[in-house]
């Protein structure tokens, strides 16, 4: 249930907006990649990329490949709506659907594939995914309540469950703690550890110590100027990055000696 | 009670600071709100007490020998009309809401709204000539048609020679409040957050999908809101409805001639109306306001009913 990412010379445009430039790397299944880097360096773009999300911003396109396990996602037969049933997606900023109850929200995703399922399967299915989400003893008791009454880390891990519910192969999260506070952050943190056991997760994040803690590869985006695109300084294992980089624009950037 | 012994005695509570500005615009807006509640109650005694002489009088002296039965056929007709137009138009508004909001590019998205939003500022006597002289007439061998085939049906049983009909009513009724529930519907649609429709999408959504599972049931208040509007409009719609319909008892067939609102009604027999009659056309008026207003209850209540759900918390 997880699949290896290979990114060859990815560039990504809006409409003549050079945003990304040439970024080559390999995510690894079952494990958590982070990225890190300033704001506007193409980071949360190019995650966007990994399961089309970008194509929803008119003008939005991409040259270049991204093969999960050897099959293009870019390749002209294949569907988004197919991708992002694969790849699934938790947001910066907890989006529950407000018009339904926890409940609802979780199975919001098998409901789309159109499966009929039975109730009982469908209570069986929810209590998975909240559980999977660390999310289950706090809910249990209160489905049928909307979800947009829980507290925000709650709220993004119900986000979560909702993602996993539909079992993806690749989970990737656009800084999904940049709105919570630290108890609902480590609250978060810990399940990510969890779900690298099953899903392969790239996190995007501001936060380096969050990437140190969870990630075990770290790639640093960087832009050279405002308006110039956003590229991959260096890839490595987490502990090399934050101990030892081999870029001195990463060792500015981690250290806070940027700019 | 005292502002001054208040602030002795309670040290620790301070008294807020009040601004000129705030007392101006506090005051403006009471009266305001305390004027329209005037205006309504205004409204409410003046049909109340002019109806009064209907409901003492002897039954003998009244238009159908009894209240009820005078009014009772014309609420009929003015509720089938209004809810046949609120059903053919509600789909067909928030479809061309969603076009706007969703489909189209938003150029053309712009000057669709903007046509739409033409077709409300077209005065209603023209919406009724146009319905009398051009829809009624093309409208007679759909009617001749529906009695020969679907006659079993009694709404259809026999076909109007002019095309006059209830239901040529209520379809011009429904053009006209066609506007009103596409631009509500087209301006909640168009406020559904991003994040929820990207959240949608993320899960693999198609954009009907998408439409179906973030934006309309975010959108659903409102377009119950834009309904409820059309529904009013539709109600108490009064010139077109007198021109195209050629009016008559009460008769539960919808294409041929016969039936009446009561708008119409008391368009048409105001000017001759006087004493008793008159007191009559001004209860059937109380009436209509009655409906209007549980219309309008009946769509808050159903608004709030969801509220938890609506995203607004």
């Amino acid at each position: 249930m997880s699949k290896r990412i290979d990114i060859n010379d990815l560039n990504i445009y809006y409409g003549s907006f050079h945003a990304v430039k040439d970024v080559s790397m390999v995510i690894e299944p079952k494990s958590v990649t982070a990225f890190i880097g300033p704001s506007g360096c193409g980071k949360s773009t190019f995650l966007r990329t990994l399961n089309r999300m970008h194509e929803v911003v008119p003008g939005g396109r991409v040259e270049g490949d991204v093969l999960m396990d050897g099959r293009n996602l870019y390749s002209r037969d294949v569907d988004p709506v197919d991708v992002r049933r694969e790849v699934g997606m938790v947001f910066q900023r907890p989006n529950p659907f407000p018009t339904m109850s926890i409940k609802e929200n979780v199975l919001a995703g098998l409901r789309l594939n159109s499966k009929r399922m039975s109730s009982s399967t469908a209570d069986e299915l929810c209590e998975r995914a909240l559980r999977g989400a660390n999310l289950w003893s706090e809910v249990k008791d209160r489905l049928d309540r909307p979800g947009s009454g829980l507290s925000g880390g709650q709220q993004q891990r119900l986000c979560i469950a909702r993602a996993i519910a539909v079992q993806p192969e690749v989970i990737l999260m656009d800084e999904p703690c940049s709105a919570l506070d630290p108890i609902s952050t480590l609250a978060v943190e810990d399940l990510i550890h969890e779900l690298k056991s099953d899903y392969t997760v790239v996190i995007v994040t501001h936060n380096m110590q969050q990437a140190a803690r969870v990630s075990d590869r770290t790639g640093f985006f960087n832009l050279e100027a405002t308006g110039k695109p956003g590229h991959l300084v260096e890839m490595d294992d987490t502990q090399r990055i934050f101990n030892n980089p081999g870029k001195k624009a990463t060792e500015d950037y981690i250290s806070g000696r940027f700019g | 009670m005292s502002m001054t012994s208040d602030r002795g005695a309670r040290p620790g509570r301070r008294r807020t600071v009040r601004r000129p500005g705030d007392i101006t615009f506090h005051g403006a807006a009471l009266a305001s709100g305390l004027t329209i509640l005037a205006i309504l109650a205004g409204v409410a005694i003046f049909l109340v007490v002019e109806a009064a002489p209907v409901l003492t009088a002897d039954p003998e002296e009244l238009t159908a020998g009894g209240f009820g039965r005078y009014v009772l056929p014309l609420i009929a007709g003015t509720v089938i009309a209004s809810v046949i137009a609120m059903v053919v138009a509600t789909p067909v508004a928030v479809g061309i809401a969603l076009f706007i909001s969703h489909y189209a590019h938003r150029r053309v998205g712009t000057s669709v709204g903007f046509v739409v939003d033409l077709l409300a500022a077209v005065p209603s006597v023209v919406f009724g000539m146009w319905g009398w002289q051009v829809l009624a007439p093309r409208m007679v061998p759909l009617y001749r048609w529906l009695e020969a085939n679907l006659g079993f049906i009694p709404v259809f049983g026999s076909a109007s020679s002019t095309g006059r009909t209830l239901m040529t009513a209520s379809l011009v009724l429904a053009v006209m409040i066609l506007p009103i529930i596409t631009s509500v519907s087209r301006e909640v649609f168009l406020q559904t957050p991003r994040l929820h429709e990207e959240a949608a999408l993320a899960l693999g959504a198609t954009k009907w999908e998408m439409i179906r599972t973030a934006v309309l049931p975010f959108g659903m208040p409102g377009v119950i809101g834009g309904t409820m509007l059309g529904l009013g409009r539709a109600l108490g719609e009064t010139m077109a409805v007198a021109i195209i319909l050629s009016p008559g008892v009460f008769t539960w067939v919808l294409i041929d001639s016969g039936n009446s609102t009561i708008p119409a009604e008391i368009a048409l027999n105001f000017p001759e109306a006087s004493g008793l009659r008159l007191s009559e056309l001004i209860g059937a008026g109380l009436v209509l306001f009655l409906i209007t207003l549980a219309v309008n209850l009946l769509a808050r209540w159903v608004v709030a009913r969801r509220a938890d759900f609506s995203g607004a918390n």
